[in-house]
């Protein structure tokens, strides 16, 4: 029997307004527990919602980028259920009416193929507050912080096929939303959230199978895992004759499993109703055209440009399209300094990631403020500064904020009062090699080389080699 | 003093005739007189006089508004950060909130000197106010009736002349049943006027809070201060408001009183089918055209509204968990336990009732059959009333098929006590302003009250004639013989 996995995925990512879906209160991660939850985020008697615009325009930006249908006049429901850490007792959502429907995302696979992705709908919803099991012996603490935080929930049809394609997916998405700016995408803050649904079919058959749910998963890594574990599961119930009980699963990463959260058929009847304190959302056509207008590059069309106009390899694309911040330091320094993509790849991806790295540091942090780069590249590129040189002074900058100018004037002033140091250092090697001084003066030119050798392991590389052809050749006539 | 007009007492206090610690000592005196009517569930009597001499002081120096100095009660369905806000409930009997409503505030700002938040059925659900956890209200014409719900209290102080005027809210005719019952005038205006923020949801599309005074007049002045956007409710509008007061003292110009013929029915008491036949010829008198028509979705307004407004407040009430605040029960072994629990001690039968009722025309297979179809019904409702009022600019009719009936009586379906808001409900479901005022006495003696309902924002022409036919008949101006009084 060969089995289909089908799949559709649920994204709850957070937007990254300054405050709450329906208050004031602001939204940082990691504050004190119940700093940032305001009266309307507790739920008190009396208190009304007033929804956040800025979180309406991330949503249509969301849906112009996957070329969705963006509805005027989409309204929130009401979702009612009992909970600690839903203050309400019910959670502001969209249901019948989200605000962006039947989208698209194009995924790329390793086998070089690429797949369209179908997303059924994506719609705002307020997120709940934190249940903190492990914080006191004898109680739950419950966190309204996280309350009220604008989630757009983002759902696929179900027609992903494997884990790798979910993988792809999720990161295709990841990428997207962060290049948006409407999402940091930070899993460990639960900024990015995936539900998995998992069914299993013969192949060749229409009809879906059970499903489960796998929730709470917080890497793409454990997502994959996941994924292959619980397709395995499926497929030895279903093949030795059992039936797939409709759950929510947990994986556990020790166990590399799946565990049991809680059943389906218990599903609450979530009472659905329009919010009566709620106006629809009505989207002006101004604001939609300047949404679309203003809409930031996407990392598609990037890939494009990056591809054809600067001819750089796919690793090397991938690199500059990890964040935002990093391809806007590249086209930075591409535009000031006019060198070739891949020299500047180069050396970001090398020197100067590796530079970050030592110090915690990320591309989001200026080391070496991208115009300073681009004059040294730039003078690279037409060969005025060497290689050697070039590496000498992107370690000065590293400490220093003398200009790359300033450092290069120094450099070779430098090299010309050293010129005498280099001089004693030449004539004591020529000393200490009296055969090959005469063979090179007898007209074996080749011992040039090993010469330049010496003087550069003596000066452990820091010499100028043309400078050091040059006096050597003058000192040995 | 205490029977003096908003303004009069306003005139007063500038002119130094009396002084707002002085007014203030006759209100909480008359309070502690006739506490048999519990209108009040909390007085702070060194709250009062505080703010009272505050309100001097501005006077003193000039500063003094038409409001300023003048004793309210706000019903205890509104948060103030001074006194608890218990909506009637053992579910917050205990709460202190900690922010006022803009109702409270922009009341604060005018300098008035709360004297008390007053009694009310458990969380705006009654007609009768005795759902209160606090006890019922008496009526001051009769203490051994009701004065109406869900804003008992508030009428009962109005009319007992135990504060100059009371604030209130009406979901479906708790502003307007009570001024009724109470002798007294009641202002529920257009949904969206006046801000809902702060006040204890019930049913969110249908609460609108509002007013209870002596007269139109009093209802005009006070409106002023309370009618403007919020922008902490969504549902507020924004858009000016005229000048109420001044607006009431225009001549009555080629005014088409609409009279609905389906609300002179046989339930209707004879004397209340009397009382407003008479207005209408006051009416005619004052210069207004009386155009009979009719309003066919009439017996549709009452299911209509108790579906929606029930479902609505299901939701609304769900956040009484025993979680963050209001009452906890001691008795539970688990976490479902710990919130049934508690709601199932903090709160009464009636509430209880509504909140099972909402949850089950909400839920999954009912949802269509009443939710959805009772939406469709009040648009159609909506729309004829809008329609109606394109035909003539106030609809006339009784506020109560009856006058105040007797405490503890119990229908043996409850629903029966729903059919008492057959008159009112429909205002709320179209988010029309009402207006209940006096119209005169019943054969036992007891206030009638008649309803004017006018097109939305239309508050000034309801105030306008309201003031005019005050101006020719002593209804509004009848006081209840209160045991204990002066004579």
């Amino acid at each position: 029997m060969i089995w289909e996995t089908v799949i559709g995925l649920e994204v709850h990512a957070q937007l990254s307004t300054q405050s709450k879906l329906f208050s004031n209160a602001p939204t940082q991660y990691g504050a004190p527990p119940n700093t940032q939850t305001n009266y309307v985020d507790a739920g008190l008697p009396g208190v009304l919602p007033v929804l956040n615009q800025r979180a309406v325009q991330m949503a249509i930006q969301f849906g112009l980028a996957i070329q969705a249908t963006i509805y005027n006049n989409s309204y929130f429901e009401r979702k009612n259920y009992f909970y600690p850490d839903l203050p309400k007792g019910y959670q502001i959502s969209q249901f019948q009416r989200p605000i962006v429907s039947q989208g698209h995302l194009d995924i790329l696979l390793s086998d070089g193929t690429s797949r369209t992705i179908d997303i059924d709908r994506a719609h705002l919803e307020e997120d709940a507050g934190k249940s903190l099991h492990e914080a006191h012996a004898n109680y739950t603490g419950i966190d309204l912080n996280r309350a009220g935080t604008p989630l757009l929930e983002i759902v696929t049809t179900p027609c992903l096929r494997s884990a790798e394609e979910a993988i792809c997916y999720l990161k295709t998405l990841h990428q997207l939303l962060r290049f948006l700016g409407i999402c940091d995408g930070n899993m460990q803050e639960g900024s990015f959230r995936c539900d998995v649904n998992l069914s299993l079919r013969p192949q060749g058959d229409s009809k879906l199978g059970t499903r489960t749910e796998l929730k709470n998963i917080n890497s793409f890594r454990f997502i994959e895992k996941a994924i292959l574990f619980e397709q395995l599961r499926h497929q030895d119930l279903l093949e030795s004759g059992q039936v797939i009980v409709q759950e929510t699963r947990l994986y556990n990463p020790d166990k590399n499993q799946t565990e049991h959260m809680r059943s389906k058929e218990n599903e609450n009847d979530y009472r659905y109703f329009p919010d009566p304190d709620l106006l629809p959302i009505q989207i002006n056509p101004s604001e939609l055209a300047f949404l679309k207008d203003t809409l930031p590059p996407l990392p598609a069309d990037m890939t494009k440009r990056l591809k054809e106009s600067d001819a750089l390899a796919d690793d090397h694309i991938d690199f500059l399209l990890t964040s935002p911040s990093v391809i806007s330091f590249y086209n930075t320094i591409k535009d000031k300094s006019g060198a070739p993509g891949k020299l500047i790849v180069n050396w970001l991806k090398g020197a100067y990631a590796a530079a970050l790295n030592e110090r915690g540091l990320t591309f989001d942090e200026t080391l070496i403020p991208a115009d300073t780069l681009a004059v040294m590249l730039g003078k690279l590129a037409d060969n005025s500064l060497s290689n050697t040189s070039a590496k000498k002074i992107f370690n000065q900058l590293l400490t220093s904020t003398v200009s790359v100018n300033d450092l290069i004037a120094a450099e070779q002033s430098s090299q010309l009062t050293d010129t005498s140091e280099l001089e004693a250092i030449i004539r004591t090697m020529i000393n200490n090699n009296p055969q090959q001084a005469a063979e090179y003066r007898a007209g074996k030119d080749k011992l040039l080389g090993f010469f330049v050798g010496l003087v550069m392991k003596q000066t452990k590389g820091t010499a100028e080699p043309s400078l050091v052809s040059a006096l050597l050749i003058q000192h040995l006539m | 003093m205490n029977d003096q007009s908003i303004t009069a007492l306003s005139q007063a206090l500038t002119a130094k005739t009396i002084s707002a610690v002085e007014l203030t000592h006759d209100y909480l005196k008359r309070i502690r007189q006739h506490s048999e009517l519990n209108a009040f569930i909390s007085v702070d009597e060194d709250l009062a006089l505080h703010s009272a001499k505050a309100a001097d002081q501005r006077i003193q120096q000039g500063l003094g508004g038409a409001l300023t100095g003048i004793p309210m009660a706000h019903k205890d369905i509104f948060c103030t950060q001074v006194l608890r806000t218990t909506c009637g409930s053992k579910m917050l009997e205990h709460f202190q909130s900690p922010y006022d409503a803009t109702l409270v505030q922009d009341l604060e700002k005018q300098s008035v000197v709360l004297l008390g938040k007053t009694n009310m059925d458990e969380f705006a659900m009654g007609s009768t106010n005795e759902s209160s956890y606090f006890g019922p209200v008496k009526n001051p014409w009769d203490l051994t009736r009701v004065p109406g719900g869900s804003s008992g209290g508030s009428a009962a102080a109005v009319s007992a002349s135990l504060c100059a005027f009371a604030t209130a809210s009406d979901t479906g005719g708790s502003i307007r049943q009570p001024a009724a019952f109470c002798g007294i005038s009641g202002l529920k205006p257009t949904y969206g006027l006046v801000s809902r923020y702060g006040m204890v949801a019930f049913a969110s599309s249908l609460d609108t809070a509002g007013l209870l005074a002596r007269s139109a007049e009093d209802l005009a002045l006070i409106l002023q201060y309370v009618a403007r956007h919020d922008e902490k409710d969504s549902t507020s509008i924004s858009s000016s408001t005229p000048d109420y007061l001044k607006s009431i003292h225009a001549p009555i110009d080629r005014l088409k009183v609409g009279l609905p013929r389906r609300f002179f029915h046989d339930d209707v008491e004879p004397d209340i089918q009397q009382a407003v036949l008479d207005a209408v010829h006051q009416f005619e008198q004052m210069g207004a055209t009386i155009v009979e028509l009719d309003l066919p979705l009439l017996s549709q307004w009452v299911p209509c509204y108790y579906v929606l407004a029930c479902a609505e407040a299901s939701s609304n009430l769900s956040r009484y968990d025993g979680i963050r605040f209001g009452h906890r029960s001691a008795h539970h072994d688990s976490l479902r336990e710990l919130i049934t629990q508690s709601r199932n001690e903090g709160f009464g039968l009636e509430v209880k009732r509504r909140i099972l009722t909402g949850t089950h025309v909400l839920s999954a297979g009912y949802y269509d059959d009443y939710y959805m179809q009772a939406q469709k019904v009040r648009r159609l409702i909506r729309d004829e009333c809008r329609q109606v009022l394109t035909q003539v600019d106030v609809i006339l009719g009784p506020t109560t098929p009856t006058c105040a009936f007797s405490l503890g009586q119990k229908p043996t379906n409850p629903t029966q006590t729903y059919l008492a808001d057959i008159f009112t409900v429909g205002a709320n479901l179209a988010g029309l302003p009402a207006l209940s005022i006096p119209a005169g006495i019943n054969a036992s003696g007891l206030p009638i009250g008649i309803q004017l309902i006018g097109a939305h924002f239309d508050e000034a022409r309801l105030l306008q004639l309201a003031h005019h036919y005050q101006q020719q008949t002593p209804w509004h101006a009848m006081r209840p013989d209160l045991k204990g009084d002066e004579l």
